[in-house]
C-alpha cells in the first residue's frame, strides 16, 4: 500500500440494520469509516447535520436547523415546503461517544433517542436506540395508523416491482 | 436484520396486487367484517368477495371463522408484514441519510489531513 490510498474512492459501503429490540425499541446500527471524533462532528454541528439528514428521496428540505448541543440544549429542525418541525431537548452530550435528546414534536411522552459511537480500528459503530413511551406509540410511528396502511400499500407496490426486477 | 420472508413475501405481494383486495385489507385493519359486508361496501357479488378473501387466507394476511350462518374475516397473522414493510421504509431513510453522512465524513477527515499537513510545517 502507498501513501497515496487516502485519495482512494470510499470503499464499499457499510450495511444499515433497523431492529425492532422490543415492543417499545427500534435500533439501527451502522459503521463509518472514519473516527468517533468525526462522526460525532457531523452530528452536532448544525451546518454539517443539514447536509445529509434530509435526503434528497424524501422530496423535502431544511428550511433551519438549530442545535445547542449541551444538556439541558435545545434543537429545532424546520423543514420546507410544508411547515413540520422537529424539536426537543438534549439530556446528554458527552463529547465523541453519546449523544440522548427527546422528540417533542408529538407532544409529551414522546421518544428519547440516544446515539452511541464505538470507535474501532478507525471506523465508528454508531447504534442508534429510540424508545417510545409504549407498544402503542411505536406502532403509531409505523403502521399502527390506518390512515397510513395506503401509502404503505403503495410502498409494498413499490418493493414488489424492485423485487420483480430482480428475479 | 429486518426479519421476514422472502417467500412470505411473495404469497403477500401476488395477494396485494389486487386494489381490491388491499382496500379489503385496510377495510379489516380498521374493524372486523363479514364476507356479506366486504360485498356490499366493494359492490361485489358474494362470490366475487369470497374469491378474493380466499386469496388474502392463502397469503396468510386474512383468517375468516364462520359463527352460524356469518363468515368473519380478520387480519391474519401476516400483518406482521406491514411492519417489516414499515420497517425496510425507515432502514431505507436511515440508509439515505448514512450515505450522505459518509460524504461528510470523507470531507472531515480529507479536511483533517490537509490542516494536519499545514500545522506540520
Amino acid at each position: 500500500m502507498d501513501a497515496r490510498r487516502e485519495s482512494e474512492p470510499t470503499p464499499m459501503k457499510n450495511r444499515t440494520t433497523v431492529e425492532r429490540k422490543s415492543e417499545r425499541e427500534l435500533v439501527v446500527t451502522r459503521s463509518f469509516n472514519g473516527p468517533a471524533r468525526l462522526v460525532f462532528e457531523a452530528w452536532t454541528k448544525p451546518e454539517l447535520f443539514r447536509r445529509w439528514w434530509v435526503p434528497k428521496s424524501m422530496g423535502m428540505s431544511l428550511r433551519s436547523c438549530e442545535m445547542d448541543v449541551r444538556v439541558g440544549g435545545k434543537y429545532r429542525l424546520e423543514f420546507e415546503p410544508d411547515a413540520m418541525a422537529f424539536f426537543g431537548t438534549y439530556l446528554e452530550v458527552t463529547p465523541h461517544s453519546r449523544l440522548v435528546w427527546t422528540n417533542e414534536e408529538g407532544g409529551e411522552g414522546g421518544p428519547v433517542t440516544t446515539v452511541t459511537f464505538e470507535e474501532k480500528g478507525g471506523k465508528t459503530l454508531l447504534v442508534m436506540h429510540e424508545l417510545y413511551s409504549s407498544k402503542e406509540a411505536l406502532d403509531a410511528a409505523g403502521t399502527g395508523a390506518a390512515d397510513a396502511m395506503v401509502e404503505t400499500f403503495a410502498q409494498l407496490d413499490e418493493l414488489l416491482l424492485t423485487l420483480g426486477a430482480s428475479v | 436484520m429486518v426479519q421476514y420472508s422472502r417467500a412470505g413475501f411473495d404469497a403477500s405481494f401476488a395477494a396485494l396486487s389486487d386494489a381490491t383486495r388491499r382496500g379489503v385489507l385496510e377495510q379489516l385493519w380498521r374493524a372486523d367484517a363479514s364476507i356479506t359486508d366486504l360485498a356490499e361496501k366493494f359492490h361485489m357479488t358474494l362470490t366475487g368477495m369470497k374469491k378474493h378473501v380466499g386469496v388474502l387466507e392463502k397469503a396468510g394476511l386474512v383468517t375468516t371463522e364462520k359463527v352460524g350462518r356469518v363468515r368473519t374475516c380478520r387480519l391474519g397473522l401476516r400483518r406482521l408484514t406491514e411492519e417489516a414493510a414499515w420497517i425496510e421504509r425507515y432502514r431505507q431513510l436511515w440508509e439515505a441519510r448514512f450515505d450522505e453522512l459518509d460524504k461528510v465524513v470523507e470531507e472531515l477527515k480529507r479536511k483533517e489531513k490537509v490542516d494536519g499537513r499545514k500545522k506540520r510545517k
